[in-house]
């Protein structure tokens, strides 16, 4: 079936979710359950069954908004959803029968709205501080549709970027990709067009794909958060890029601590598989391209792109020196390319809506928008996406809310252990790759880790080389022993026995 | 044991796969083998090296390299303590230190009565509610010390109820 087909028929089963019974949306990534989703849904099914009310409940992955989880939206045929916060499952109860039965909306209790229309006395979710700075690109279904559901995705223009790429000759792919400025998410900020282009042009086949979800930074989670809420927007970019480089094999690496962007992911497949957007001749094109799930199995390295072939073809996950890049000799010795979950993410919307439109958002060097996960000492921990170019007090004090117990910002941990604490007084520093590698840290993958006036700096630094440490592959001796005597030296300042 | 391994392993189609990319399959055997005893019997080693023809020496190799592989019996539960860097500043390793206390184990072991098993992981990636703690498959954040306590209690609380019936 044509793309424009299953988009219309997406759309006709979206309208009628809509207009049927009232639906009851969860926050069901891991952040959602982890905080006790699981317990609040059981309380609702309950109360709807006692109480007889005619609802839906629809799963959905995380809005970003983790310090508030568990979550449930309350949404009545034509009207907005309204987000409520730390649900406990007698609240869910008392605030379902209110707003369902008797029309009251707990407006007091409620977070905001999202969608069209409004509920007197409740803002608009998107305009509250934590929101009003924040682009989503990555993440713009994510907690907004079912991601188990492929119907979802398609109705909110999933595909249409896959179905314009397929009108397109793959070099016109590729230009607009470079046009649009994108660069590697995974950490580096290698130009994406400019790695298709040396993808394209290799010589040797099959070509492979490769989607680096093997997300192994500590305090890093904004590829599980796109996995888990909007597994699609990650596949569809796997296909265009596949389109692009002329790969016929693609596989999705997934670290093995994340078993529900596993499961989602595979349930993905199995429904884009079930209408024809997989394999031979996709989507009725001539184009063909399959994807094979891999799991990890738990080594920080395999991040790395030529730990992780390693890992792919069964070895121990040790990296080798380059060249020979995997651009030319990767995955069984032949041309792979290897994008990450976050680049792949925003390759629909740059194709749906052009290259144009994504280079509005961001800086000269830095284009469009960059997840971060926004965790340690902060009010509003969670996952937000930023247009690039912002200020990094703006990220801790505006979305993040500020310090907890209003303590004092010291540093904000950037990059995961190979990156770097940047204190307090750089807080006007600018969010751009190359801004953050000046002052001595580097973008990474994108965690953010805020440490408060209590937290010792000399012992993060000592936790990270006991991570570096343990994660060692243990291939290279200055890796291997350099960071156990540095972990020493940083054992003894810490016990206060540091000597010259 | 010995039938159930072969069990497993006769699920891995390899048939199809070229002979000098049949390691591929190294790692998802693993990963079969122990969904299905909880860990990587002894005996599965040689097992897996035959059908996929690469040396014990390299299924060996791979098992010890990740993380994931176990080559002992866990504990009837598991608690995984997440060692992340947001679970670290707000506390994870107390977690950490009471449960050692409190089991008599250290990270990596299983109580003698093989009823716990206490596990580190890098990062869960659950940052935003840390700590976190991850007791038998079921995450849970925004641990404390009381809220840990408990859920010890009550699965001890199982086990015993479980061998009474027994």
């Amino acid at each position: 079936m044509k793309i424009a087909e299953l988009q219309e028929r997406a759309q006709r089963e979206w309208q009628e979710l809509k207009n049927g019974d009232p639906i009851i949306w969860f926050g069901l990534a891991t952040c959602g359950l982890a905080a006790g989703a699981g317990e609040v849904i059981e309380a609702v099914q309950a109360e709807l069954a006692e109480s007889g009310i005619a609802a839906q409940i629809v799963p959905t992955g995380c809005l970003g908004a983790c310090f508030v989880e568990p979550m449930m939206d309350l949404q009545k045929p034509g009207g907005p959803r309204i987000c409520y916060g730390e649900m406990t499952p007698e609240k869910a109860r008392t605030i379902l029968k209110s707003y369902l039965v008797d029309g009251d909306p707990c407006a007091d209790q409620a977070l905001g709205t999202v969608g069209k229309g409004t509920i007197p006395g409740i803002p608009r979710l998107f305009e509250l501080p934590v929101f009003a700075p924040q682009v989503r690109i990555a993440t713009r279904n994510a907690g907004l549709i079912n991601p188990e559901d492929i119907t979802h995705y398609l109705a909110t223009g999933g595909y249409a970027g896959l179905q314009r790429t397929l009108e397109m000759d793959p070099e016109e792919v590729i230009a607009e990709i470079t046009k649009s400025g994108l660069r590697g998410r995974g950490g580096a900020g290698f130009p994406t067009g400019a790695k298709w282009r040396f993808a394209r042009q290799a010589e040797g086949t099959p070509k492979y794909l490769i989607c680096n979800a093997d997300e192994g930074d500590p305090g890093a989670f904004m590829d599980r958060s796109v996995l888990e809420s909007d597994p699609h927007s990650v596949l569809e970019g796997m296909l265009i890029a596949a389109y692009a480089i002329g790969a016929s094999e693609g596989y999705l690496y997934v670290r093995s601590e994340y078993p529900l962007a596993i499961q989602r992911l595979s349930i993905a497949l199995d429904q884009m598989r079930a209408n024809g957007l997989l394999g031979e001749g996709l989507a009725g094109s001539g184009f063909s391209f399959d994807i094979a799930l891999k799991e990890g199995a738990g080594a920080f390295v395999c991040g790395e792109e030529t730990a992780m072939i390693a890992s792919l073809e069964g070895k121990r996950g040790q990296p080798r020196p380059r060249p020979p890049f995997p651009a030319t000799s990767g995955l069984w010795g032949k041309p792979t390319t290897i994008n990450n979950v976050e680049t792949l993410a925003n390759v629909p919307a740059i194709m749906a809506k052009g290259a144009d439109w994504f280079a509005g958002y961001g800086t000269e060097k830095s284009k469009g928008t960059k997840t971060f996960s926004l965790t340690g000492k902060v009010r509003n921990s969670g996952l937000i996406e930023v247009p690039m170019g912002m200020r990094l007090g703006d990220v801790i004090h505006t979305i993040g809310g500020g310090i907890l117990e209003d303590r004092e910002f010291k540093a904000v941990q950037t990059g995961g252990p190979s990156g770097g604490c940047l204190p307090a007084s750089l807080a006007d520093l600018t969010i751009e790759y190359e801004s953050l590698a000046q002052a001595g840290s580097i973008m990474g993958s994108g965690g953010l880790v805020v440490l408060d006036e209590d937290t010792c700096v000399v012992d993060i630094a000592r936790y990270f080389l006991s991570f570096t440490q343990r994660e060692s592959c243990g291939k290279c001796p200055p890796c291997r022993l350099g960071t156990k005597q540095m972990l020493a030296l940083l054992e003894d300042f810490c016990a206060g026995k540091g000597t010259l | 044991m010995t039938d159930q391994i072969e069990q497993v392993l006769s699920e891995i189609k390899v048939d199809g796969a070229e002979k000098g990319r049949r390691t591929a399959f190294v790692l998802p055997a693993l990963q079969r083998i122990q969904r299905r005893f909880g860990y990587v019997p002894e005996e599965a080693i040689p097992r897996i090296a035959d059908l996929l023809g690469v040396p014990q020496s390299h299924i060996y190799g791979v098992a010890t390299f990740y993380a994931q592989f176990k080559l002992t019996p866990p504990g009837r539960h598991n608690i995984t303590v997440c060692c992340g860097t947001a679970c670290h500043v707000r506390g994870g390793m107390k977690l950490l230190d009471d449960l050692r206390q409190k089991l008599g184990i250290e990270a990596g072991e299983t109580t003698s009565d093989l009823a716990f098993s206490l596990d580190t992981i890098a990062c869960f990636g659950s940052c935003a509610l840390a700590p976190v703690v991850v007791i038998d498959h079921k995450v849970r954040g925004r641990m404390d010390r009381s809220k840990l306590m408990k859920a010890l209690v009550k699965l001890e609380a199982e086990g015993a109820a479980q061998e009474s019936e027994q």
